[in-house]
């Protein structure tokens, strides 16, 4: 099934036991009144949606664990490319190829690059040593992409992680966050996007990218309008 | 441009209404939770904490309706604190639409529970609130106190919190109870000493007063975020005004 811009789009969240989901849910109910909005860990309903949102806090080893257990790993990188997909947080992260964490873990390699730890004692440019987790509302540099349409450039959004990734294609960084270093806030693909920040939790611009992302049709070249 | 420090107004909320005074006397009531959230968040609060101060089994229930109501239409992080005694405490507030719980006297009581929470939850979700009074003077020290600041434990304060960020805190909420309700500002010291002796984020809390406290806070205790209470419940300084105020400073806020 392809994407539409229906009204009545039918989002998959990917549920497989890492982390609240119901933020998520809540957040698309409020920016996509019309969609059909569904949290389930089913590879055939995930499969049945026009877009699906792969959210995740939390380690990262224990979630390929958990996703190749479900065989939901595979389900994702068939459908990443496939139709609109939204990762989120380790819902981006998973998606390198590699990252430090958890003695070194292997992705599912949809984005080539690597997943860094943020290095002890980063200083901010006072000499302030700069706590990690980076938490909090950062501003985020867009690359023009639809995703940010009506969200004015450099807009903070909301970030809660130890861990940023790398892609090895700098093109494929769609938002540049600065936290004591450049990372990538946001990853582009084909119909694949993808953020280390929660926009559920970013208020209105958080709202307006869930919104732009419940009607977009998965071409990622930017829109004139 | 780099990360703005948070301004995080607190709801205390006590069998349903949000309350306010020096801490457990001459409690005045501010409102509806659900209303008092609602107005926060159109100011532009960065995050909101509620502490349920009843804390009482039967008024447990109150507060999960309160944090569904407010997830359901606020799109910004919610801490809650107050009652968090066991794993099934948090995946009920997590499940009402919190994002993290603040973990206070269950931690003191059991240590190991912060480092279970975490390995379950994620370090993200898990904020430990200590509760801190100043027992000497040059050098300073501080001791932690639970159920509201009314028992000692004799337990040093900056150890504490390096221990609670060893077991998997994500977040460290740092009250000081000389200062709390009295309007004269963050015990500056304790803050500094707090949060420059861990890796994660330090909240100051207890004291605010006026603006300039919670630049005092950041600044000079070197907090990351700030919260407060009846500054903003009654109508003396919007969370808007508190964030001009602060920018006009020199310091980063979200706006």
């Amino acid at each position: 099934m392809t994407a539409t811009s229906s009204d009545r789009t039918r989002i998959a969240i990917i549920d497989y036991g890492m982390g609240n989901l119901h933020s998520i849910a809540k957040a698309l109910e409020h920016a996509a009144p019309t969609a059909r909005i569904e949290v389930t860990n089913e590879p055939a309903r995930i499969e049945a949606a026009d877009r699906v949102v792969f959210p995740g806090v939390g380690a990262i080893g224990q979630c390929m664990e958990e996703l190749h257990r479900r065989g939901l790993d595979e389900v994702i990188r068939r459908l990443a490319l496939d139709r609109p997909f939204l990762g989120i947080c380790l819902g981006l992260q998973a998606l390198l190829d590699r990252s430090e964490e958890s003695g070194g873990t292997t992705g599912l390699g949809l984005v080539p690059g690597q997943v860094r730890r943020f290095p002890e004692g980063l200083r901010e440019t006072d000499g302030a040593v700069l706590k990690i987790p980076h938490m909090g509302w950062n501003q985020v540099h867009q690359a023009p992409h639809p995703l940010w349409a009506g969200i004015p450039d450099a807009s903070r959004f909301y970030f809660v992680h130890s861990y940023y990734v790398q892609p090895d294609d700098p093109t494929r960084v769609a938002g540049r966050c600065h936290y004591g270093l450049d990372f990538a806030a946001a990853v582009t693909r084909g119909p694949l996007f993808a953020v280390q920040f929660h926009p559920e939790k970013s208020q209105q611009a958080g709202l307006r990218l869930l919104a732009n992302f419940a009607r977009w049709d998965g071409d990622p070249r930017p829109r004139q309008s | 441009m780099s990360l703005a420090k948070r301004i995080i107004p607190c709801l205390d909320v006590d069998a349903g209404r949000v309350v306010k005074g020096v801490r457990f006397v001459d409690i005045r009531d501010a409102g509806d939770p659900v209303e008092v959230a609602r107005r926060y968040d159109r100011e532009g609060a960065d995050e909101i904490t509620f502490l349920d101060i009843t804390a009482s089994s039967d008024q447990r229930e109150t507060m999960v309706h309160v944090v569904e109501q407010v997830a359901g239409e606020v799109f910004i992080p919610l801490t809650v604190g107050g009652g968090i005694r066991e794993p099934a405490d948090i995946r009920r507030m997590l499940n009402a639409g919190a994002d993290k719980v603040a973990i206070n006297t269950a931690a003191v009581h059991d240590p190991d529970f912060v480092r279970v929470a975490a390995d379950r939850f994620g370090s993200q979700c898990i904020v430990v609130a200590i509760d801190a009074k100043q027992v000497a003077r040059d050098p300073d020290r501080w001791e932690i106190f639970t159920h509201g600041g009314r028992k000692p434990t004799g337990i040093d304060a900056v150890d504490w919190a390096r221990r609670m960020v060893a077991n998997g805190a994500g977040e460290i909420l740092l009250t000081s109870m000389d200062r709390d309700g009295t309007k004269d500002g963050f015990d500056l010291a304790l803050t500094r000493a707090v949060a420059d002796a861990v890796a994660v984020p330090v909240i100051a809390s207890g004291g605010v007063g006026k603006l300039q406290h919670l630049v005092d806070g950041i600044v000079a205790g070197h907090a990351d975020a700030v919260l407060a209470a009846s500054i903003f419940h009654f109508g003396e300084y919007s969370i808007h005004e508190a964030k001009d105020y602060m920018a006009r400073q020199g310091i980063e806020v979200r706006r």
